[in-house]
């Protein structure tokens, strides 16, 4: 698959809450070759320092050659990042890893934790693209106040999708975890999208496989390069061997990883 | 031969009887087995790679997490997963063959018998130009001393390696020594036609809020900008004691960093981590290189090597 370095012009930059911005990003070759569950390997500046590239899913792509990340502020390099205006240029390489299957598209239902909200919102614009009826498809989304998820629950809703939304103080939706709504409605649902904290995809993945329902996962770790090169990115996989994020995923069935 | 400014200017060194179009390497364990920067990099612009660690069996590797960013630097305890020498020649030498750049391949063994049964199976195997020796590996018959350690058994791995092949052999020093000449002078000794230097710095970070060690490993070898200024003494310190090429490897990440090498006494350099947050930091080095030449009217790049001004006494 096509990957590209580009430096990157950041065209625009929102404000979600204090801490979780939204840039926009000139990158027309990433954005030709992103496919929804990709991610890109970002680097803020050359002042090595922070040392290492960032991993950020993709949020859209736009036909005029832009891409979207979502973050929040929670390290030296989100913070440094989050110090950057319009105008203002990062290095971005991608698109990179496997994202999520398109096939057999009809009773999905997509779950979104935290900034796991973000690469569902590229996935469910392709999605309608594929011709999917979005009425019939869920998205339930998570976080912990209603200011994290407003903007993103009303983005999801404009697409015509039905949109569940629960927060951890009860501002906004179902006070309570994002997987207690899945339960009600496993019973009409082929497919899981998933991707937030591990242990809320944990769960998701269990009662899933419970219900005999497929799920797909896409994993965060720290990684160095992105690339499959430094071996870094390891998870314990389902079958007693390790799984790499970054090639191997970030996306995979969620009998691949070894939840426990 | 390059030109630049209608000049021609010559980047190709020699380490032994191998030739490299330029002094310009990447580093064993961060450039993967070539092909995954073939999209980024442009491979055939390399005077080599150094691919993974290979061993005779496959290896899983260490548990997560296995890396973690320091300052100007990040320490890794990957445990030497590779896919083992058989899965190597059947699976990742093909595209390695086509590259149109040095191969070295890097080898890590238990014991000396490995070492020397993995020069054998990848002596004749068309695409391998040399060979390079991790002895920072644990002598599993020697109670789990490294054998970069311990002159006598990084003379003996040398040996057995060059006993069971014709290529180029270079042995990759370990800094975790009180006296890296020392070693380098042993593994001379032994035979080596070239060494690299430095492996990582054995380091640690921790967490204070849950008071656990970063690494699952607990220690990961320390890579990166970082780690530059010791690599550099060492390899300025080694250049002076053996007779055959150094490579000089320890957080170069620009041309201005190779050359500190080439003029300690390098003969030729390697790019480590820098690959994974500047893919094309080889590359440019390729290109950094060439024009500090132009700019210090020097035609060849060999004649800038050990040629630090030290003022003795």
């Amino acid at each position: 698959m096509p990957e590209f370095q580009e430096k990157s012009q950041i065209l625009l930059k929102e404000t979600v809450t204090c801490d979780i911005f939204r840039l926009t990003l000139q990158a027309p070759a990433i954005a030709g070759a992103a496919h929804p569950g990709q991610f890109v390997m970002l680097q803020v500046d050359d002042s090595l320092d922070p040392l290492l590239r960032r991993p950020f899913s993709i949020h859209q792509i736009a036909a005029d050659g832009t891409i979207q990340i979502v973050f929040k502020v929670v390290g030296k390099g989100t913070a440094k990042l989050s110090r950057l205006a319009a105008g203002d240029t990062v290095d971005c390489i991608g698109p990179l890893g496997r994202g999520f299957p398109l096939e057999r598209m009809n009773r999905l239902c997509l779950i979104g934790g935290g900034m796991g909200i973000a690469p569902l919102y590229f996935l469910a614009k392709r999605l309608l693209q594929a011709g999917i009826q979005p009425e019939n498809d869920y998205v339930l989304l998570g976080a912990a106040t209603r200011n994290e998820l407003t903007l993103f629950a009303d983005e999801f809703f404009d697409l015509g999708y039905t949109v569940k939304t629960a927060t951890d103080d009860g501002s906004l939706g179902h006070h309570g975890f994002v997987t207690d709504l899945l339960e009600p409605i496993l019973a009409d649902i082929e497919r899981v999208y998933t991707c937030g904290p591990f242990p809320m995809m944990g769960i998701v993945a269990a009662r899933a496989q419970a219900a005999d329902v497929q799920c797909m996962v896409s994993m965060e770790t720290h990684m160095a390069c992105g690339l499959g090169a430094c071996l870094g990115c390891t998870l314990a996989g389902a079958d007693g061997k390790y799984i790499h994020v970054c090639r191997q995923g970030p996306v995979f069935d969620s009998k691949e990883v070894a939840w426990t | 031969m390059d030109t630049v400014n209608g000049s021609e200017i010559d980047l190709t060194v020699r380490l032994g009887n191998l030739q490299l179009r330029n002094p310009v390497m990447t580093a064993s364990g961060t450039f993967g087995y070539g092909r995954e920067f073939s999209q980024l990099v442009n491979l055939h612009r390399l005077g080599g790679v150094v691919v993974k660690g290979i061993s005779l069996e496959p290896r899983p590797g260490n548990p997560p997490p296995r890396v973690v960013e320091t300052a100007c630097g990040m320490l890794n305890a990957i445990g030497l997963e590779n896919v083992g020498v058989q899965g190597f020649l059947d699976r990742k030498m093909n595209f390695l063959r086509g590259m149109n750049s040095r191969v070295v391949v890097n080898i890590l063994g238990d014991s000396v018998e490995e070492y020397g049964l993995l020069a054998e199976r990848l002596t004749g195997v068309e695409g391998i130009d040399a060979l390079e020796v991790n002895i920072s590996c644990p002598n599993v018959k020697k109670g789990g001393v490294a054998f970069g350690t311990v002159p006598e058994m990084a003379a003996e791995v040398t040996r057995a390696v060059k006993e069971r092949t014709d290529l180029p052999v270079i042995v990759k020093l370990s800094p975790n020594v009180t006296d890296i000449a020392l070693m380098a002078r042993a593994v001379e000794d032994g035979g080596a036609d070239g060494v690299s230097l430095i492996n990582t710095l054995i380091g640690m970070a921790i967490d204070p809020g849950t008071r656990r060690p970063k690494l699952a490993n607990v220690i990961g070898g320390l890579s990166g900008p970082a780690i530059k200024p010791v690599a550099l003494r060492m390899v300025w310190q080694v250049a002076r004691a053996v007779s055959i090429p150094v490579i000089g490897i320890g957080g170069i990440s620009t041309a201005d960093d190779a050359i500190e090498f080439l003029l300690a006494g390098a003969t030729a350099i390697q790019v480590g981590t820098a690959n994974f947050y500047q893919p094309r930091a080889a590359e440019a080095i390729v290109d950094g290189l060439r024009t500090y030449l132009s700019e210090q009217g020097e035609d060849s790049v060999r004649s800038i090597i050990g040629a630090v001004r030290v003022v003795e006494g």
